[in-house]
């Protein structure tokens, strides 16, 4: 029995999720210095600290929603057109009334989850790939949005427009909000029965199905809570221009930032690998570079550049750790003898 | 004997008519090991899987103590007691042992998912095993093939089984960790689990298995005690078949020309040891177990993973043959085991695939090639509804594996590479395939045949060499007989040359003894 006695564990490998943590505490000291040799000025001041996290919060809640798309071995290109409509829905309910707050993120979560349920039933009942059904249904809000209005609309009260706008202390209330939802996403991937069956699902649906798993209803909810999530950001844009806008949400780019940043916390495109804890690492990452560039007043298109080479460089680094090659039967020393 | 915990009676079935599992009884005994062996395509693994609920049986009753079942998913059979272990494992490699062995039954504590509970549970079937090297919270992934079966195996006892299939367990394990498994099956007897043992190797089938039944061609050959038979009356019973005159003679006016294709003492990571001379003219059969590194021998002379010790020669020249790539610039040709994801581009038309190779190593006789295209595929017989322009995924297995063919000849080989070119294919093509070794063997084209089908191998190599784990256990003439060749490869006899074709009798059970 000693025989088996463990190879693959005595060396302690790196978890993806420590490595995204460790490139953030990198990204932080190199951006420190940069701010404070370049510029001279403070990059921890408590100004910029609430700058980074509420370039955050936004990005974040679409990124917990895609995350779970992504873990199913789906993704959700409707995004940013779910957020834009949510924005404009809660804007026109409340018009500038306290007490329709409730009516207003009441009305736009639940056409959010809907759209969310039309994506996941097309996907599992379908069959048809995820990024083809949500690029579709997408495509349908966005036409809907673009023909419906010309611009901004609604307006929402100064009660709702405080939850973008205050703190505690330089932590943006939004920004707590996401990542307590955060973690309540990854309480719900560990600990109920359809967070383990999305890994399994996204991991090898065949698998799972050969083990009793149904494989629909865990697909469906990662589309729900995703359009869900994307209604969440759309509330928040609201609350801090405002008004509700049909173009909030494309004008982000929300749609590929966020699977960039959920890619870049080490999930596994594919599905099957990863989880929420990552993502948020990889959403810091990306607000402490945007941060450090704006300090810096760097060229916009060159943030472009430096965002899109980090999201290559960490996907090379994942999958030169990921690629698994056939046991060898033979190793090199056994045949030095 | 106390009273059988499955019968099976006259269980039957076939795929588009073609019959491939006929009138099989067989009874399972708690605590006793059935072994249940034949050769490739003799309806092993149907027959398993038609226990496990995969496929459905046509013909015949299974009872599941004293029950008659009908099982329509690998699920159903699990909760009833009846498990199987596959040799493709169902397992998720980025999820912990305990989360694969719950998988779709987590144990909960209201709606939440009693991790912890789970990992006990998990601990515990591991330590009834006396296995202690296994945390539940490895990544399977992680773990060696062995492990993963370990893992496989308490999955079925976590359903509380009591009778476990295996299929071929041992296929793809090193010898200490096929006594680990060989330990653990004796830890399931003891229990009183029935176990139905699929195996090659006739020595383990002997050491472990209570019971032996044979099957051939789909039908039952015998069923019986273990003790009852001696090895070779065993290898007698499942082969035992007259060879056809099934395989077109040598061409006129074939004749051994020099060493075009050798190997001195060449390994890498999955075969070992590998000296291999090979004439022009010459066609060298390999066989082997699977599992036993005749893929990976035609790989690493193709530079697929390439060979990382030894040296390699072709026509006397030295060479590094690093990719597949310069490979085939040095004239040698793969057609690979499986056409359909190594051999093919199946969306393309038959032209394309045809002209693949050409286009993408020699594109300067793209012209050329496309000339010769049509007369090379009608001398091979292809028979495409679109001709040049259909689509390869709607041909016929023997026409893809044309096509395949067609792809090499373009590129006028010296070494030919064949790994299992007959599988899967009808009749015809198959001797269509065979007519083109000979003629490639009259022109001068060193050839490798890889085959699991051993009257193949007799039929048509010159000479035959036999993998066992990665290394050249022995070498046999062309005359050898299928016992010979299998006692080889399953290890009942010594390694080394085989000079007469046959093995005395007494050799292989003095082996197993």
């Amino acid at each position: 029995m000693t025989a088996l006695a463990a190879p693959a564990r005595t060396r302690r490998v790196l978890t993806t999720t420590a490595i995204v943590y460790l490139a953030l505490v990198a990204v932080i000291v190199l951006g420190a210095i940069l701010v404070s040799v370049v510029a001279n000025r403070n990059f921890f001041s408590p100004g910029n600290i609430r700058d980074i996290l509420t370039g955050m919060s936004v990005l974040g809640l679409f990124a917990i929603g895609q995350t779970l798309v992504i873990l199913g071995a789906s993704l959700d290109l409707s995004v940013p057109f779910v957020a834009s409509l949510a924005s404009l829905l809660a804007a026109q309910t409340m018009a500038g009334g306290t007490g329709n707050i409730a009516a207003g993120v009441g009305i736009a979560l639940v056409v959010g989850a809907a759209i969310g349920f039309v994506n996941g039933a097309i996907v599992t009942g379908l069959k048809v790939n995820g990024f083809i059904a949500t690029l579709g249904t997408g495509l349908i809000v966005k036409g809907y949005l673009d023909t419906n209005y010309k611009g901004t609309a609604g307006s929402v009260p100064w009660e709702f427009q405080l939850i973008g706008a205050t703190g505690l202390g330089p932590v943006p209330i939004s920004t707590l909000i996401m990542l307590g939802l955060a973690a309540l996403v990854a309480l719900a991937l560990r600990y109920t029965r359809t967070g383990h069956h999305l890994f399994a699902v996204g991991g090898n649906a065949e698998v799972a199905r050969l083990s009793g798993v149904r494989t629909a209803p865990p697909v469906i909810a990662a589309h729900v809570l995703s359009s869900v999530f994307a209604a969440l950001a759309g509330l928040l844009l609201a609350s801090r221009l405002g008004v509700g806008s049909p173009t909030v949400g494309s004008q982000g780019g929300y749609d590929l930032l966020s699977i960039a940043a959920v890619v870049l916390g080490g999930t596994l495109l594919l599905g099957g690998r990863g989880g929420v804890a990552g993502t948020i690492g990889g959403v810091a990452i990306f607000a402490v570079i945007d941060n450090v560039m704006s300090v810096l007043q760097v060229n916009p298109f060159l943030k472009d550049v430096v965002r899109g080479v980090v999201i290559v460089a960490a996907v090379a680094i994942y999958t030169g750790r990921a690629i698994q090659r056939r046991r060898p039967r033979f190793s090199a020393k056994e045949e030095l003898r | 004997m106390s009273a059988p915990v499955l019968v099976a009676r006259g269980v039957g079935k076939s795929f588009l008519g073609v019959s491939v599992l006929r009138d099989i009884d067989l009874e399972l005994h708690p605590g006793k090991v059935h072994g249940l062996v034949g050769e490739n395509g003799a309806g092993k693994s149907t027959f398993m899987k038609i226990l496990a609920g995969v496929y459905s049986r046509d013909t015949g009753t299974v009872s599941l103590e004293g029950r008659e079942v009908d099982f329509g998913h690998p699920v159903q059979a699990m909760r009833a007691g009846l498990a199987t272990v596959f040799q493709e494992f169902n397992l998720l490699p980025e999820r912990n042992v305990a989360e694969n062995v719950y998988l779709g039954r987590e144990p909960r504590k209201g709606p939440i998912v009693d991790r912890r509970g789970m990992v006990r549970a998990t601990r515990e079937l591991l330590d009834g095993l006396g296995i202690d090297t296994i945390d539940p919270l490895t990544r399977v992934g992680s773990l060696t093939v062995a492990e993963q079966q370990i893992v496989e195996i308490v999955k079925a006892l976590s359903f509380d089984a009591r009778v476990i299939s295996m299929d071929e367990p041992t296929a793809a394990l090193a010898d200490h960790e096929v006594e680990l498994l060989s330990s653990i099956i004796r830890k399931l007897k003891e229990r009183g689990v029935a176990i139905l043992y699929v195996s090659h190797r006739l020595a383990e089938v002997f050491a472990l298995c209570d019971d032996i039944t044979v099957l051939k061609d789909g039908a039952l050959v015998s069923t019986g005690p273990a003790a009852e038979l001696t090895p070779d009356e065993l290898v007698r019973r499942m082969v035992g078949r007259p060879l056809t005159t099934f395989f077109p003679e040598k061409e006129e006016g074939t004749a051994l020309g020099d060493v075009r294709f050798a190997v001195r003492d060449g390994g890498n990571d999955y075969v070992s040891g590998i000296d291999l001379e090979i004439r022009a003219g010459e066609i060298v059969g390999i066989a082997g177990l699977q599992g036993s590194g005749r893929t990976e021998l035609v790989e690493a002379a193709f530079g697929v993973e390439p060979f990382t010790r030894g040296t390699v020669e072709v026509d006397g020249r030295r060479l590094r043959l690093g990719n597949p790539r310069r490979a085939v610039r040095e004239g040698i040709a793969l057609v690979t085991e499986d056409r359909k994801a190594h051999g093919l581009a199946l969306a393309q038309p038959v032209l394309d695939n045809a002209l693949l190779v050409i286009r993408g190593v020699f594109p300067g006789r793209t012209r050329a090639a496309r000339h010769e295209v049509p007369g090379i595929l009608s001398s091979l017989e292809v028979s495409a509804r679109g001709g040049l322009a259909q689509e390869v995924r709607y041909l016929s297995g023997g026409n893809q594996q044309k096509v395949v063919l067609a792809k090499w000849l373009a590129t006028r080989p010296r070494v030919v590479l064949l790994d299992e070119p007959t599988r899967g294919i009808d009749v015809g093509a198959k001797v269509a395939v065979y007519r083109l070794m000979r003629r490639l063997a009259k022109d001068g084209v060193a050839q490798v045949m890889v085959s699991s089908e051993l009257p193949e191998l007799i039929g048509m190599a010159d000479r035959i060499l036999v993998l066992r784990d990665g290394r050249i256990a022995g070498e046999a003439p062309a005359g050898a007989t299928e016992e010979t060749l299998l006692a080889l490869a399953a290890g009942t006899v010594s390694d080394g040359t085989v000079d007469d074709g046959t093995v005395s009798d007494g050799t292989v059970a003095e082996a197993i003894r």
